[in-house]
């Protein structure tokens, strides 16, 4: 969790309130419909690493990606950014489908970016700081004013003076101003999506704080979009505007962060939740920790169902007893991502919110 | 940090490339035998460059030899002489420009080609890196001297078709370290980085791989040249070098073939013998201390 971020937790609604660059959706937005991602296994198995995806991010918003290792989280983002292809389903910049044409990816590069987990080895160790932010550029054969182009993203990555760090190696920076190295090479393209793929997962505690200021710095003043995939509930909490809660190549539940994560709905939200060292706010929505059973399963063996039955806490303590025959036979539909702000797959809280609903019209007669 | 003037950076780029070597040659220096082999190259080297000045061409000709047959070593002839009577000394010193010439260019030749192959097929990978894998498999597990005879026999015998036969037979080697060097590199996130920003296969392959591949490439290179030599060697004994040059490999040939053995002209067997082996443990000895340099795992074992 990270202070600096965002003021306080006391008052979640501060830093997500509409800032000045308010999500601009369609336009230059990217959306993914139905996405899957199935690669063949040994013995004729299928994983089924994303196994239908609906997620938009727009520029000027920040979107969370959370989950378990191993949920499909990364190879989401990799097919994202049309490094991996998908086996079913679309990805849409700006509502043009991707192609995969060499030509149209190389266009789609510029609009979308990566910024990798390691900065020590997401730069080659032979290129200098310079080589490194120009190369995109130099591959986009944008030759007018390159030191310009290189010395105006390494500042708005926060190097300053950018004539500095020019000549510098990688080795010769810290792990933070590594990542500020990485974020400048993506932003010189000048892109309107940001693909973070836990981006300060491989940091300092000290400097996470400030490469979470600057992506949160870049979206309010630049409007840049951001992609933000974490294991770290704490850092969506201090960075995101909306959450997706991601488990075995399915999301979960999604909405805006401070309801999804102070009012989670989803059985595995809440247990997520529910282990976050150190955070008041969120601590009042699941007060006793719930440790799930067992281990993510295997990709290639989805549960029939509902995919997280046999670790879902509710169904282990009987309180999903009602539903239990759909938990067990009926798959959950797809949360799109526009029809309601919070979004959650799950038969029991479906039931329960039904209930609700039936009693408070019951009591109005 | 440590810059804090900036200087151009075609001038630091070159201070740091001279910085890297610098640190390779004192990694280089520390090691004897490698000192060794390159203090031996360079006077095979030095000698083979200055043969024209030290010994006159003349003195290869049949026609116009001076000394007795087979005469031991004198004063005259510190080697002694050949079957028509040609100074020992005079044809190894001459022998050692076609044999280090035909050594080094087959070597160039069959790493460009091993590079090239390698690093394609462990970059594009898929149908095309099997099919080229399969045929450096093919290559790898002919016998290179058979083969390389069949070449000579049917190609004829000249010196640029020896380079080739010898590069034919020993680019494969290469191919399979280059690949397998390129796919740990691909395997870096760096790689990844540059693919998100829209690189295409030749970026990739030549900033960022190739010049990760290079040192290896030069220290297998290295160990690549004595065994050219030996094969240009093996071939000329056999009969199959260019019938118009002295090599290391010819002088040995007409050595056998006119009964040096028998006549206990050791003088004639030993000099090209010696230098071939002086010149292959040069090579071995600066190409086992360069991949110590270079490959950090071999420098783990040194220290």
């Amino acid at each position: 969790m990270s202070s600096e971020a965002r003021s306080s937790n006391e008052e979640p609604s501060s830093g997500s309130a509409p800032s000045s660059a308010a999500p601009v959706r369609g336009e230059k937005s990217l959306t993914a419909r139905d996405l899957r991602v199935e690669f063949g296994l040994p013995g004729g198995r299928v994983a089924r690493a994303v196994d239908g995806v609906d997620l938009d991010v727009a520029p000027g918003e920040i979107v969370a990606l959370a989950g378990e290792s191993g949920c499909g989280k990364t190879t989401l983002a990799r097919t994202l950014l049309g490094l991996e292809r998908s086996t079913g389903g679309t990805v849409a910049f700006g509502g043009e489908p991707l192609r995969y044409s060499t030509k149209a990816l190389k266009a789609y590069r510029r609009q979308v970016q990566l910024v990798l987990q390691d900065p020590s080895g997401a730069l080659n160790p032979r290129h200098t700081v310079y080589d490194a932010v120009a190369e995109g550029l130099r591959i986009h054969g944008i030759t007018d004013d390159e030191p310009g182009r290189v010395a105006d993203a390494l500042s708005r990555a926060g190097l300053r003076p950018p004539e500095q760090f020019f000549l510098a190696y990688p080795h010769e920076l810290s792990g933070g101003q590594r990542q500020r190295v990485v974020i400048a090479g993506a932003l010189v393209l000048r892109p309107s999506i940001l693909i973070a793929d836990e981006p300060v997962a491989s940091l300092d505690a000290s400097v996470r704080g400030e490469i979470l200021a600057l992506l949160l710095r870049l979206k309010e003043e630049q409007g840049l979009g951001a992609l933000v995939i974490t294991h770290d509930l704490g850092l969506a909490w201090s960075i995101a505007d909306r959450i997706a809660i991601m488990y075995l190549g399915r999301i979960v539940e999604q909405g805006p962060v401070e309801q999804v994560l102070t009012a989670p709905r989803h059985p595995y939200t809440r247990a997520l939740v529910s282990v976050l060292p150190g955070a008041p706010a969120l601590k009042e929505a699941v007060p006793e920790p719930i440790v799930l059973a067992g281990e993510l399963p295997d990709a290639s063996r989805i549960p029939g169902g509902c995919r997280f039955r046999p670790r879902c806490q509710e169904v282990a303590a009987g309180r999903a007893a009602e539903v239990l025959h759909r938990c067990e036979s009926e798959d959950l539909e797809i949360l799109g991502p526009e029809s309601a702000p919070h979004l959650v797959a799950c038969h029991l809280d479906r039931a329960r919110r039904e209930d609700a609903r039936d009693g408070g019209a019951r009591m109005a007669v | 940090m440590t810059t804090t003037t900036p200087v151009s950076p075609r001038s630091l780029r070159w201070a740091r490339r001279r910085q890297s070597f610098t640190r390779s040659w004192n990694a280089y220096r520390s090691q004897r035998t490698g000192m060794i082999g390159l203090f031996l190259l360079a006077a095979i080297v030095i000698l083979a460059l200055a043969a024209p000045i030290l010994v006159d061409e003349s003195q290869l000709s049949v026609t116009q030899a001076t000394g007795g047959r087979m005469e031991p070593p004198s004063a005259g002839f510190p080697l002694g002489t050949d079957e028509v009577g040609r100074s020992i000394l005079a044809l190894t010193l001459w022998g050692a420009r076609l044999s280090l010439l035909i050594g080094l260019t087959a070597t160039v030749v069959a790493i460009l080609v091993g590079t090239a192959i390698g690093v394609t097929a462990g970059h594009i990978g898929g149908w095309y890196g099997w099919i080229a894998l399969r045929f450096s498999d093919w290559f790898m597990v002919l016998p290179s001297l058979v083969v390389a005879i069949a070449l000579l026999a049917v190609l004829g015998r000249s010196m640029s078709t020896t380079i080739l036969v010898i590069a034919m037979v020993s680019w494969s080697g290469t191919t399979r370290l280059v690949r397998a060097q390129t796919l740990t590199v691909q395997a870096r996130p760096y790689l990844e980085r540059a693919k998100a920003l829209g690189a295409g296969h030749w970026h990739q392959m030549t900033k960022h791989i190739l010049p990760n591949v290079l040192p290896l490439v030069l220290a297998s290179a290295t160990l690549l040249v004595p065994s050219a030599i030996l094969m240009e060697s093996s071939l000329a004994w056999l009969g199959l070098g260019d019938p118009n040059v002295v090599s290391w490999g010819s002088i040995l040939n007409r050595a056998s073939s006119n009964g040096a053995v028998s006549a206990h002209a050791w003088w004639y067997l030993l000099p090209p013998g010696l230098a071939i082996l002086l010149v292959v443990l040069a090579f071995m000895m600066c190409g086992r201390a360069l991949e110590a340099v270079f490959n950090p795992r071999l420098r783990g074992e040194q220290s």
